[in-house]
């Protein structure tokens, strides 16, 4: 058995593998991915070495460390966790399937840890609007994903938008890949971005190195020319079979378009994120308390609700790879039942105030629903347009989700509401006049899709 | 007359359509959203062919009847996705194809169209290691949530208001009477009250000053991805047969497969008495998919993408609850429905309508009556 | 070479200096796409040029990649036979067969 189990391989993983480590626990981490660093430091597959990985990734060092300090520690990639289950008081007992992904013969594991770390990290929220199921629309970490582990750009012309500084290193990936990038279009107006990065310069200060990495995008946009406008996004996708062209706008402080200011730009591909949501799905299914946003709640100890189930990095909060290193940090060192130092506690302390900026600053506005169409898909899984959502809602007059997700299929699809969830529920909220039962569609009892021969062979015993 | 409904569930809202239309002022209370209890989290089976000769069947028979005209009285509503699909009951074992055939000709008896097949006409992809194969054409579904949410609907157009968020605190009691409720949205007066409230019939009940043995029995069902139609009824092994009638507490699954509208097939249901305990167990799906690909081998390559569950109400004796309480004037139960409640709502508000308004009933009373002989030790002891 | 849509960097243009690696060949709906060693089947198929590949059940419209981490399922492809493989997550093998038309 082993005594710290850590799900998530991304820098709250590593960092809680490392500490754990050192304070001498034995340590087994598990990632679906096929190599280690989840999405912060996804890089080159092992048949392909990068020469300068460096290149694309700020604090490559700090991985390439972590990656050494992993001795002794085991690591088992290509592991999908698929279901945890929930015990009271104590950490669930967590099923993985191992093999290529969703292959049909994965091996079956099974773990009843003596203390859990979840640190399974975050996807990228994109708000819909109409076209945004074209293909060539992708979410801007999916540009992201694809420069850096395949070296491929989406699109020749492309358009980076929506919220947040994520769009930075995200242009400046598809720059260093070969693609043009025609635009950078940030939803916040200047006023609420400058309230938000000026207030109190000191505290940007202590958090300089991750001040400087944004810097070092900036610096690639002007060098490539490339135009940065704020309050403006893309309110449509056009095209036949693809995306051809956008239509961009001004967007006022809640985001709605501001009329007469639209204008269509020619685009081969357009990566839009307004955000990010937790991979919380774990710790739902763990019993773990979450926030109203979908976040795992924790105390300063990265404690959840549940004794001996901890989370680190984006789960927590969205707040980049520093927090999640940070964060890391202290539960592998609490879970393996040591105490972390009162520097470790200040750097949590400092990443965070940076995550509060964030929020500020680039939050999602309810202006958005002003871009929908009648037939603007919200669920793109089972094809579910946005006037379906309001006029189902008002034939049967529930308020509950569970219903109203069963009436409309919303949510119901193969992706499970990762991608529409937040979507569905905020504009079911507007239009049932309030839900009862809000936060469903983040309740997942299966982390991944699993062969009925996989389930129906005997599981093994636990290790 | 004024009635307060206590459930947004399928039965609540069956009952509630049913007193409306008879111009009864009808409320329906559920604490939580519509639609939001067991009637969303089971499957839609409008089965005849798992219920022996008895009175469940009379019910189920009745329904079915009734569920034909339900169908289509909301022509503007999402469709509640009737479909006359049929039954196929499969038995794999010597033993299971001998019970299978007795039960069937009871069945028959008791006016059950069942016909022995070769399931292959029917089923291409089934099993070739089969011993028996029952078709039961008067078998349907419905997809269970849309058809509580019309039910509820057509109980508005007639005058019922249906208010969500509302607890069911206590009585407000009138010499010795039951003359209404009082609940988390004030006290709400009322000459009859319907306890309608799935699983949490039992705590509602005693709520209001009387004890009814209704307990949770949890089901578990697995949902896959979309893909094309390779079963077309609804196919179940005839371990089945036992399995529902049966008072084992230990995890019991027999495999009962279909798809559905949208593409998806449903792998259903494991029983097992754990109290209100909703946890997802590893243990439980391997038990359904092993039982599942023993009828369609096939299905090891289906991918799954969900697991849900709820808590099928049952009383002791296995029979629902429908009638007035003579224990306490003014209150009525409608309840009790196991694993049958999405088929029997439709018969049961009928009756509890007809016995409320006193009109003749469609089918015998005595059998669901809260003092019937099978279940007065149960309601002698305490909760 | 198109003008347009997605594309794989050359190496030798790439200032990530990529090693050097293997070629495979993977067929996709009876034809024969070349791809590198460690590349997704995605990968191969956007560096092929190829933007879309999946048809939606309700709406018959095409999908390709939209999130590429694994969260969306739009990219499904079926892989020697099996169904509902992601495209983004799986890791192309020498020789598999591809079908996008489940
Ligand atoms: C596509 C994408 C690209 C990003 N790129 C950047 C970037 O360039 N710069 C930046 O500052 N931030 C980026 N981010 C933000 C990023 O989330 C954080 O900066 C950082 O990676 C968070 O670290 P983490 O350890 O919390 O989570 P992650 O790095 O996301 O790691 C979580 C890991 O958990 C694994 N996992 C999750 N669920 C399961 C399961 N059920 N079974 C097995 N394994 C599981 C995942 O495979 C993943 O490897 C990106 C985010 C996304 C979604
Ligand atoms: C896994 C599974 C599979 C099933 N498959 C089938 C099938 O195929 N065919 C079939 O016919 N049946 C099936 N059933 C059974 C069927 O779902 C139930 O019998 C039926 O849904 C019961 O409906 P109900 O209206 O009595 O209860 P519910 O739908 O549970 O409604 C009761 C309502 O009462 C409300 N309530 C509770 N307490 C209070 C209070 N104090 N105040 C106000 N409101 C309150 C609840 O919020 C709830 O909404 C299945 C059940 C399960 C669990
Ligand atoms: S592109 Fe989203 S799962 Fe593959």
């Amino acid at each position: 058995m082993p005594e710290v189990l850590i799900i998530g391989a991304g820098p709250a993983g590593l960092a809680a593998a490392t500490a754990a480590r050192r304070a001498g626990a034995r340590v087994v981490v598990l990632d679906a991915a096929e190599d280690v660093g989840g999405q912060y430091w996804r890089h080159l597959p092992q048949q392909r070495p990068a020469g300068r990985e460096e290149v694309l990734h700020h604090g490559w060092e700090r991985f390439t460390g972590l990656r050494r300090e992993l001795t002794g520690v085991e690591i088992v990639t290509g592991a999908q966790v698929w279901l945890a289950e929930r015990h009271d008081g104590r950490p669930p007992t967590v099923h993985i399937l191992v093999g290529p992904a969703d292959g049909a013969d994965r091996v079956r594991r099974v773990f009843d840890p003596g203390a859990l770390v979840l640190a399974t990290g975050a996807y990228e929220r994109t708000l819909p609007f109409p076209g945004w199921d074209l293909p060539g629309v992708f979410t801007a970490g999916a540009a992201q994903a694809l420069a850096k582990s395949e070296r491929v750009a989406v699109g020749r012309r492309v358009l980076v938008a929506g919220a947040g500084p994520f769009l930075l290193p995200v242009a400046s990936s598809l720059i260093r890949t070969g693609a043009r990038v025609v635009g950078v279009l940030e939803a916040g107006g200047w006023s609420r971005l400058g309230r938000a990065w000026t207030a109190r310069p000191t505290e940007l200060l202590s958090a300089s190195h991750k001040a400087g990495e944004l810097a070092g995008y900036a610096r690639d946009l002007v060098r490539h020319r490339v135009p940065y406008r704020v309050a403006t996004g893309v309110i449509a996708a056009h095209g036949h079979d693809r995306v051809e062209e956008v239509t961009v706008a001004r967007l006022d402080a809640q985001w709605a378009p501001v009329p007469g200011t639209s204008r269509r730009v020619a685009v081969d591909a357009v990566c839009v994120g307004h955000g990010f949501v937790p991979r919380s799905e774990l710790a739902v299914a763990a019993g773990c308390q979450t926030g109203p946003d979908g976040t795992v709640v924790v105390d300063a100890d990265c404690r959840s609700s549940v004794p001996g189930v901890f989370a680190a990095g984006e789960i927590t909060g969205i707040g980049g790879a520093d927090l999640a290193l940070a964060e890391g940090t202290i539960a592998g060192t609490v879970a393996a039942g040591a105490a972390p130092t009162s520097a470790q506690r200040r750097d949590v302390l400092v990443y965070q105030r940076f995550a509060t900026r964030l929020s500020d600053g680039h939050g999602i506005r309810p202006g958005w629903a002003e871009w929908l169409a009648d037939d603007t898909l919200i669920c793109r899984c089972e094809e579910v347009t946005a006037g379906e959502l309001r006029d189902i809602a008002a034939a049967t007059g529930s308020r509950g989700l569970r219903s109203l997700k069963l009436s409309t299929r919303a949510g119901l699809g193969v992706c499970q509401g990762r991608v529409c969830g937040r979507s569905v529920e905020e504009l079911l909220d507007r239009t049932t006049g309030g839900l009862l039962d809000p936060g469903r569609t983040a309740n997942r009892p299966l982390a991944g899709l699993v062969r009925l021969g996989e389930l129906a062979r005997t599981q093994g015993d636990p290790s | 007359m004024r009635v307060v409904v206590v459930g947004a569930g399928i039965v609540g809202a069956a009952v509630a359509r049913e007193l409306a239309g008879a111009g009864v002022t009808v409320t329906v209370l559920d604490r939580a959203a519509s639609a939001g209890g067991t009637s969303a989290a089971g499957e839609g089976n409008l089965l005849v062919s798992d219920k022996g000769p008895g009175p469940e069947l009379v019910l189920a028979q009745r329904s079915l009847t009734l569920w034909q005209s339900l169908r289509d009285e909301l022509p503007d509503f999402p469709s509640v996705e009737y479909e006359a699909k049929g039954g196929l009951v499969v038995a794999t074992t010597t033993a299971g194809a001998a019970g299978l055939r007795r039960f069937a000709e009871s069945q028959r008896g008791a006016g059950v169209l069942a016909e022995e097949v070769d399931p292959h006409d029917l089923e291409p992809d089934l099993t070739r290691d089969y011993t028996a194969a029952f078709h039961y054409p008067q078998d349907a579904q419905v997809q269970p949530a849309i058809a509580t949410e019309a039910l509820l609907a057509a109980a508005r157009r007639r005058g019922a208001e249906v208010r969500q968020g509302v607890e069911v605190l206590g009585p407000i009691s009138l010499h010795g009477r039951l003359a209404g409720v009082r609940t988390s949205a004030g006290d709400l007066h009322a000459d009859h009250v319907v306890v309608a409230a799935g699983p949490w019939s039992g705590e509602v009940s005693s709520r209001l000053g009387v004890m009814l043995p209704v307990r949770p029995r949890r089901g578990t069902i697995l949902v896959t991805t979309r893909m094309p139609q390779r079963i077309r009824h609804k196919v179940y092994d005839a371990d089945y047969v036992g399995a529902v009638g049966s008072d084992d507490a230990a995890l019991q699954t027999s495999s009962v497969v279909e798809s559905t509208a949208s593409g998806t097939v449903l792998i259903g249901s494991s029983r097992e008495r754990r109290g209100f305990d909703g946890r997802i167990e590893a243990r439980v799906l391997s038990a359904l998919a092993a039982k599942a690909m023993v009828l369609f081998p096939f299905l090891a390559d289906v991918a799954v993408m969900r697991a849900y569950g709820g808590f099928r109400p049952y009383v002791p004796d296995h029979l629902p609850v429908i009638g007035p309480d003579p224990r306490l004037a003014g209150l009525w139960h409608a309840t009790g429905h196991e694993g049958a409640g999405i088929v029997l709502s439709a018969a049961t508000a009928e009756l509890l309508a007809d016995l409320l308004l006193g009109r003749e009933t469609h089918v015998p009373s005595s059998p669901f009556a809260v003092e019937r002989p099978t279940l007065a030790s149960h309601l002698a002891s305490s909760v | 070479m198109t003008t347009t849509g997605p594309a794989r960097l050359e190496a030798a243009d790439d200032p990530v200096s990529p090693g050097p690696t293997s070629e495979i060949a993977i067929v996709v709906d009876g034809s024969e796409i070349r791809g590198l060693a460690g590349q997704t089947i995605a990968g191969v198929l956007l560096a092929a040029g190829r933007q879309s590949w999946r048809t939606t059940a309700r709406q018959g419209r095409p999908r390709g990649v939209f999130c590429g981490i694994g969260v969306c399922f739009d990219c499904l492809v079926t892989v020697n036979g099996l169904r509902d493989v992601r495209a983004c997550q799986r890791h192309a093998a020498d020789g598999d067969e591809v079908s996008t038309d489940a």
